[in-house]
């Protein structure tokens, strides 16, 4: 049944001369066959996407191109074909999906015009067939109301939303292949479980052979039949998917298994519960259209929530976009003014304090960002970085940088890092950066809103354990604000659960993983891609 | 009918700013030392003091400040605006009478240096690096940093002295008496160089926001994305990025259309263009008070206008604007 329908032959592509390696994807061998998904996985850089782009000729411009190998689709080599030829089979014979489904749609048309674009490309139908198909292919991907979809513009639909219209287009012609560029990194977990099931669905109900690129091990588990492993652009290992996620053979697959936080708590003593360090009560947020001719309607943020942070312990505040999660860490820290309710750091009312009387308290309460590129200010060196929080507070500016240079050894860094600037270090390293300078001026609370979510895997799971070290170090309490369950089992003693601005579940992580009460809760888990894979259980082949 | 509403509601914000303007204006007058009735004594030569306060009672400059500031409201709602004595004539008489060519000339030189502008840009992007892109560029920079008035006059050296194509000044022909199309072109052929030298300097700044703009519009996504549904380059060009690009090009427009105003006292002086910067340069050298404040009022309120057609252009363009 299966037959080949991509082979990918010692694929090369090169990169111009500067870049940190001289080709992005060296030697690769992969055949992908009809009605299967093959999962691309890598950290980024592994050159993943370049591959993916390379099948359908859209690598950028002509400083990266392909320089070796070939690329058979149904038997023709795509590397050699002609530009118009190529053009012939983009869109009708191949189709693709992108990570963004904010900026992969035009902005200023219509949805049901820009998937009627490929039958205008491809086809000769009549107008009035055209927009029969389009609003058929809406169906299709199951989005409600589909006529009026099709005259929608992308603003006016969700994430989700925009990635099904995206996929609808992708296969208004009934493609051979789809090539799928992390579709769902950018969504939801619950939208995310929603997309790939579309896309497996879709897929073994027309026979379309995918070439699947992602970072995530729990989307393979969901989605793949066979696995591909990129590192650095070698591809270091590829078989069934079973056979690489339970037998993995090269040690990089096995470590970057082993790093894969897994849906399961920890064996790790009971937190202590201390005094209540920071605490919120009814705090209410709402942002509205504001101004002089404001309109519009407002959006409820924070709906009344009291939330308690022990000394010593580590609160997940979990949920999706919008759940008010970040909200509610930038309240707690006073960073963001509320309209209503509380703030409560170890005993005292911040909620109203000046500017300068707050300043003590500022101390107090330190935060860790999400992107380590743009929270660190490119122009300082790392130990004016780290030192700045000290200095402001009065510690004489020598002895805060020589404490400086010691915070990089804690967390990790040579202490010769100091005298570099942000851009030469990695993601991961600068998030050590990011919290050495938390640290600094020794607070007794973290707040950390997503403090892994834009690291690789295995990154990731170096910082999680920084974390983790630090705060049984140096006893202090921790917030962390995550959209991932899997880590936030990993890391906190207490989760909340938040929706639509308030907390729908509290409870100590073991009692919140073994028995959700809330059924949002039990929706989220149950949405974590690989739920089945990721708490130990080997793969059973689903059934068909 | 929500997109007719969103109309409406910008408008209604451009009544306080043009309100705004009115106050501006009044507080204006009053700072300068003195007030019209001694400007006026002082003109009419030996004016006794009497005479002074007799001008006073009838401008009715003694009455209370804010007396004053709503009868002047009032008079500026029916588009009074006082009284040019310079030129022995109601100033909103004198304005109206120059607002036709100074608008006409205005909407050429900026519709002009808009589409010529954009389509210039967009084939500096498409040829990038080539020979073009540094044709278009280089003339560009020169047309970018050449003052205006200087470019007049080499238009009328070359064009109207050596060539004799276009008139060296002027509205129209007068003494021919042209009437119907035949005076459509005799306007156009005196229209088209002082449209140029005004419109130029902004043609220069549109093709480099346009071009940029392209450039930058070349890495968006959905460019891949129509790229990958296999559109052809053209259709892509024009039927995706071209509109996208022209967005912010259109934004800077709408901001810049004041500036026109400004440059257009010094071009219509140049060429003798019987409009409201010509009447501005005299008004300003003759110290003809309220006929300036008069100009500044008309001018403040036609940037206002063209602000609000760009803003009712990017709302056609824009899908996004308007929730």
């Amino acid at each position: 049944m299966s037959s080949t329908v991509l082979d990918i032959q010692d694929l090369t592509i090169g990169l111009p001369a500067g870049a940190d390696r001289s080709s992005a994807v060296q030697g690769m061998n992969l055949a992908l066959r009809a009605g299967e998904v093959t999962c691309l996985i890598g950290e980024s850089g592994s050159g993943k996407s370049l591959a993916a782009r390379a099948v359908l000729g859209l690598l950028p411009g002509p400083r990266v191109s392909v320089t070796a190998g070939r690329i058979l689709f149904e038997g023709q080599d795509l590397v050699s074909l002609p530009e118009r030829e190529m053009a012939k089979i983009r869109g009708a014979r191949i189709g693709m999906i992108f990570q963004e489904p904010m900026t992969a749609l035009n902005p200023l048309h219509r949805i049901g015009r820009q998937i009627e674009e490929v039958f205008r490309i491809h086809t000769t139908l009549g107008t009035a067939e055209r927009r029969g198909r389009v609003v058929k292919l809406l169906a299709d991907v199951h989005l409600p109301d589909p006529e009026k979809i099709a005259r929608s513009y992308p603003h006016q639909l969700s994430g989700g939303q925009r990635q099904r219209a995206m996929i609808a287009m992708a296969l208004a012609l009934e493609p051979k292949l789809l090539i799928a560029d992390e579709p769902t990194t950018a969504l939801d977990v619950t939208t995310q479980a929603q997309i790939l099931h579309l896309i497996h669905e879709l897929q073994r109900e027309h026979g379309t052979a995918v070439l699947f690129i992602t970072h995530d091990f729990g989307v393979v588990a969901d989605i793949a039949d066979q696995v591909a492993v990129l590192q650095k652009g070698v591809l270091v290992e590829a078989g069934p998917r079973d056979a690489v996620l339970n037998a993995p053979q090269h040690a990089y697959t096995k470590a970057l298994l082993a790093a894969v936080p897994r849906l399961v708590v920890p064996d790790r003593p009971p937190a202590t519960a201390g005094l209540v360090v920071l605490e919120s009560v009814d705090v209410r947020k709402s942002y509205a259209a504001k101004g002089f001719f404001a309109r519009g309607r407002s959006t409820q943020a924070l709906d009344g929530v009291s939330v308690q942070l022990h000394r010593g312990e580590t609160l997940g505040l979990v949920g999706e976009s919008g759940s008010g999660k970040s909200t509610l860490a930038r309240a707690m820290t006073r960073l963001l003014p509320i309209d209503s309710g509380d703030v409560i750091l170890k005993g005292e009312g911040i909620t109203h304090l000046s500017t300068k009387a707050m300043r003590p308290y500022r101390r107090m309460v330190q935060m860790v960002f999400q992107d380590p590129y743009a929270s660190l200010d490119p122009r300082q060196r790392v130990v004016d970085i780290i030192s700045e929080g000290p200095i402001i507070h009065g510690t004489p500016p020598a002895e805060a940088h020589t404490r400086a240079r010691r915070l990089l050894g804690l967390v990790g860094l040579d202490p010769s890092a100091a005298d570099r600037y942000p851009h030469e270090f990695s993601g991961g390293q600068r998030q050590r950066i990011g919290i050495a300078r938390a640290l600094a001026v020794e607070p007794e609370v973290l707040v950390a809103d997503e403090p892994v979510s834009a690291l690789d895997v295995s990154v990731q799971a170096q910082v999680l354990e920084l974390l983790a070290d630090i705060k049984a170090e140096l006893g202090i309490s921790m917030l962390f604000v995550t959209h991932d369950l899997r880590v936030a089992l990993q890391i906190c003693d207490r989760i909340a659960v938040m929706r639509h601005g308030a907390i729908v579940e509290l409870g100590p992580t073991a009692e919140i993983f073994a028995s959700p009460r809330h059924p949002y809760t039990r929706a989220l888990f149950d949405a974590v891609p690989g739920a089945a894979w990721s708490q130990g259980a080997e793969i059973l082949t689903p059934a068909e | 009918m929500r997109r007719w509403r969103y109309f409406g509601y910008r408008l209604l914000l451009a009544l306080p700013v043009v309100f705004g303007i009115l106050i501006l204006n009044f507080f204006l007058i009053r700072l300068a030392p003195g007030d019209a009735a001694s400007v006026l004594a002082g003109e009419s030569g030996a004016a006794t003091p009497e005479y002074t306060e007799l001008l006073r009672t009838k401008f009715g400059l003694d009455r209370p400040l804010p007396e004053q500031f709503v009868a002047y409201i009032l008079a500026a709602l029916r588009f009074d605006l006082g009284f040019s004595f310079r030129n022995d004539a109601p100033v909103s008489e004198l304005i109206f009478a120059r607002l036709g060519p100074t608008v006409l000339l205005m909407i050429t030189a900026f519709t002009l240096a808009l589409s010529i502008g954009t389509l210039l840009g967009l084939l500096a992007a498409v040829a990038r690096n080539t020979w073009r892109d540094a044709v278009i560029s280089v003339a560009t920079l020169v047309c970018y940093a050449t003052p205006g008035f200087w470019l007049g006059l080499m238009l009328i050296v070359i064009f109207s002295l050596h060539l004799g194509w276009f008139p060296t000044s002027g509205f129209e022909n007068i003494a021919e008496g042209y009437e119907g199309w035949e005076r459509v072109v005799d306007v156009a052929r005196h229209l088209a160089m002082p449209a140029m030298a005004l419109g130029l300097f902004y043609l220069a700044l549109y093709t480099r926001v346009m071009r940029a703009s392209m450039l930058e519009q070349t890495g968006m996504d959905y460019v891949v994305t129509a790229r990958a549904k296999g559109q052809s380059e053209r259709r892509i060009m024009f039927g995706h990025m071209l509109r996208n690009a022209f967005l912010p090009v259109l934004t800077m427009a709408g901001v810049q259309a004041g500036n026109l105003i400004g440059g257009s006292v010094v071009i219509e002086t140049v060429f003798g263009w019987p409009g409201i910067g010509t009447l501005a340069f005299n008004a300003l050298q003759s110290r003809d008070l309220n006929l300036l404040l008069g100009i500044f009022f008309i001018s403040a309120c036609l940037v206002v206008i063209i602000n609000l057609i760009v803003e009712i252009l990017t709302v056609f363009l824009d899908p996004r604007i308007q929730a």
